[in-house]
């Protein structure tokens, strides 16, 4: 049976390959410290040592639309061309190509169909930086072949947020089913608190550092009751009108268990944005 | 009205460069264009099997033919769309970094919460 090496969650901020890559006058004043958090992040995946990267993201209106909208979505494909051209005309990313594992992809579509969740799934995507900015940061070497995993964060109506969280509880039993001697990663990302196209936009900090505080603590220390006893998908519109983002870091904490404290945790308030890092390892492998 | 529209109008615009550029440069003949020949189009299917219903009520033609990204708001255009797309029109114009960003921020400062609902 497989193994899940490592269950990571972390923010997909778009524009830290060009902060990273800049040089000179146009590199800003934040990137250094930045790149050593992203390096110190990128180590705990190395240290896991995968074989497969099962990632969980949201396609941003890429090839996904609304006049036929997956809620949860699982790529089988042998292959994915990754980031599109309006990803590279704002924020400089950089055409990706990804190998899949469709062994793995096949094995949670049937199996989370039989486990009551109705997924879609596509033998041809393009994924988009939601994925590709994970994949820059723990794993730029972009070699191991992946399951990407799409959720509706995005466009109303979503499903509840318990649904995340059961979604992330069904995927690691899945994968942790599945008959192949390999070790799988599963890597998650999401937003805190987020506002686009709003007022309360690209501020000095995220739009609600309250809102970050309480959902950075929940993360770290694997509170699931807490954090749907607070999150609604009412109530996410108010620490900021993309914040429903959060909703990819509830299914993290399903796929990482209740209770189970993150093994790695770090943040770095950027403006526009609070970052967040968190890493679970194996029972037998946590500190 | 039709917020699904005005999204498709974002939509497929904003990935197009030629679009793009087409819809900074001649808004208003754009959007006239953009209706009367895209609007129907449904976008994996045949263009002779297009819809048959679809137009912009007049608040939204004049929104999007008038570039006032604060009114799209205001109509419960998807924020994330436009705002990919006004800045892929108007960054450029721009000197400062982030300096479009802040300016769409200002000026949709009169919104408070609850935002218009974008739910389509």
């Amino acid at each position: 049976m497989a193994t899940i090496a490592a269950v990571i969650a972390s923010t997909h901020h778009p524009f830290y390959y060009r902060a990273s890559t800049s040089t000179g006058a146009d590199r800003p004043p934040f990137a250094d410290e930045w790149v050593a958090k992203i390096t110190s992040f990128r180590e705990t995946l190395t240290r896991a040592n995968p074989d497969v990267l099962v990632l969980v993201g949201s396609d941003h209106f890429h090839q996904l639309w609304l006049d036929n909208m997956p809620q949860f979505l699982v790529g089988k494909a042998p292959f994915y061309d990754a980031n599109w051209y309006n990803e590279e005309r704002e924020f400089g990313l950089p055409k990706m190509f990804f190998t899949g594992q469709e062994d793995l992809s096949a094995h949670i579509l049937r199996d989370g169909l039989d486990a009551g969740f109705d997924l879609a799934f596509s033998n041809e995507l393009r994924i988009d930086h939601s994925v590709t900015c994970p994949m820059i940061t723990l794993r730029p070497e972009a070699d191991l072949p992946i399951v990407p995993i799409y959720t509706n964060i995005f466009a109303p109506p979503l499903p509840q947020p318990k649904r995340y969280v059961q979604l992330g509880q069904m995927i690691r039993d899945v994968v942790e089913s599945w008959p192949a001697d390999l070790r799988v990663a599963i890597i998650g990302t999401g937003h805190l608190s987020l506002e686009l196209g709003g007022p309360r936009q690209f501020g000095p900090h995220g739009p609600d550092p309250e809102f970050d505080r309480k959902a950075v603590e929940w993360i770290a220390s694997g509170d699931i009751e807490k954090a749907l006893g607070e999150v609604s998908l009412d109530s996410l519109w108010e620490p900021g009108n993309a914040t429903h983002g959060f909703l990819d870091f509830m299914l993290m904490m399903g796929v990482a268990g209740a209770g189970r404290p993150a093994d790695y945790v770090d943040t770095l308030d950027l403006f526009h944005t609070m970052e967040a890092y968190f890493t679970w390892y194996p029972k037998e492998a946590s500190k | 009205m039709s917020k699904y529209l005005m999204n498709k109008f974002l939509y497929t615009v904003d990935r197009d460069p030629e679009l793009v550029e087409r819809y900074r440069e001649d808004p208003r003949g754009t959007v006239e264009w953009w209706e009367a020949e895209r609007a129907n189009a449904i976008l994996n299917v045949p263009a002779a099997e297009r819809s048959t219903w679809l137009t912009f009520s007049d608040d939204e033609r004049e929104a999007l033919a008038a570039h006032d990204y604060p009114a799209l708001f205001g109509l419960g255009a998807h924020p994330f769309l436009a705002l990919t797309l006004y800045i892929a029109m108007f960054e450029r114009d721009y000197t400062e970094p982030l300096a479009f960003q802040l300016e769409y921020a200002q000026r949709l400062s009169h919104y408070t919460m609850p935002y218009p609902d974008i739910a389509t």
